[in-house]
């Protein structure tokens, strides 16, 4: 649960804004609260979700990262089309052995695949992924035709 | 074998008392502890964090394991939304066995710390033969 500290904000508020005269706006948080107890965070069994990403803009580039550790940049897979980002992965497996006892298994494992859609259209060209200390960093450039342009208002 | 120091179900999130002020969190890295042999290996996630910023302390049997974040924010970028948070890691163990100090291997790679905890040879199992009288 590594995802969701105390006092992070409750996600689903972002997607059904509440109404006080809506009767369904407490149901529906109590299923986002039960989703996130049940997501666990670092557990790629619910796809789509994982990992969770942070986006941040800059200038005319959006950049997005995410947390992967025990990953190598060969285990992830980026892929980019139109406005759609996708990222996915396999966890190594666990280490086997005979005389192997667990004690704890918290870590995650399996295969994820998360796709994203972005505000514009990325150029393949233009993107510059790196994976360090178990963090993925994707930046993103906006394409030279879809930058906003800068208009020049005449006085009459 | 290890046991944890600190009660489960605490919730995830453990605030430091000022200090580690500039990260607001501290996080409870997931971990995989198993036995091999004579051997106890703990793996922990520790993203975000440089090799540099791990610190591992045993002392007796407590184990202490820290993780200095580094942050990661683009430079020259603003937040836009954030589905997780960065922060420094922190748990502690209590080992059950005696460890032998000095044949401890700890590496880090891409944010997993792995320590090898080899038992030391006076707490291994001895056999005592019994005679008859």
């Amino acid at each position: 649960m590594r995802n969701q500290p105390i006092g992070e904000q409750n996600a689903t508020d972002r997607f059904f804004p509440m109404d006080y005269n809506d009767p369904f706006a407490e149901m529906r948080q109590l299923q986002g609260a039960m989703n996130r107890l049940f997501d666990g965070g670092r557990t790629p069994e619910r796809s789509g979700t994982y990992p969770s990403v942070n986006f941040w803009a800059g200038q005319d580039s959006i950049a997005m990262s995410a947390e992967l550790p025990g990953l190598t940049e060969q285990d992830i897979e980026l892929t980019v089309k139109d406005t759609m980002i996708s990222i996915r992965g396999t966890y190594p497996e666990r280490e086997t052995g005979d005389d192997m006892i667990w004690h704890r298994r918290e870590r995650p494992t399996g295969s994820f695949l998360r796709s994203i859609e972005l505000p514009f259209r990325i150029e393949p060209d233009h993107i510059d992924a790196r994976f360090e200390d178990g963090v993925l960093t994707v930046e993103m450039q906006r394409p030279e035709e879809d930058k906003p342009k800068h208009i020049q208002i005449k006085s009459s | 074998m290890a046991q944890e120091l600190a009660a489960r179900g605490e919730g995830d999130v453990a605030r430091t008392n000022g200090e580690t002020e500039p990260t607001a969190f501290t996080f409870t890295p997931a971990v995989d502890i198993f036995e091999q042999g004579d051997t106890t290996i703990i793996l922990a996630d520790m993203p975000g964090v440089a090799f540099d910023g791990v610190d591992v302390t045993l002392e007796r049997q407590v184990l202490t394991l820290r993780g200095k974040v580094k942050p990661r924010a683009p430079e020259g970028y603003r937040r836009l939304s954030s589905e997780y948070r960065e922060g420094d890691y922190f748990r502690v163990f209590t080992l059950s066995d005696e460890i032998d100090q000095s044949k401890i291997n700890a590496k880090f790679k891409n944010g997993v710390l792995r320590l090898e905890l080899p038992r030391a040879a006076e707490a291994k199992p001895k056999k005592i033969s019994v005679k008859a009288a």
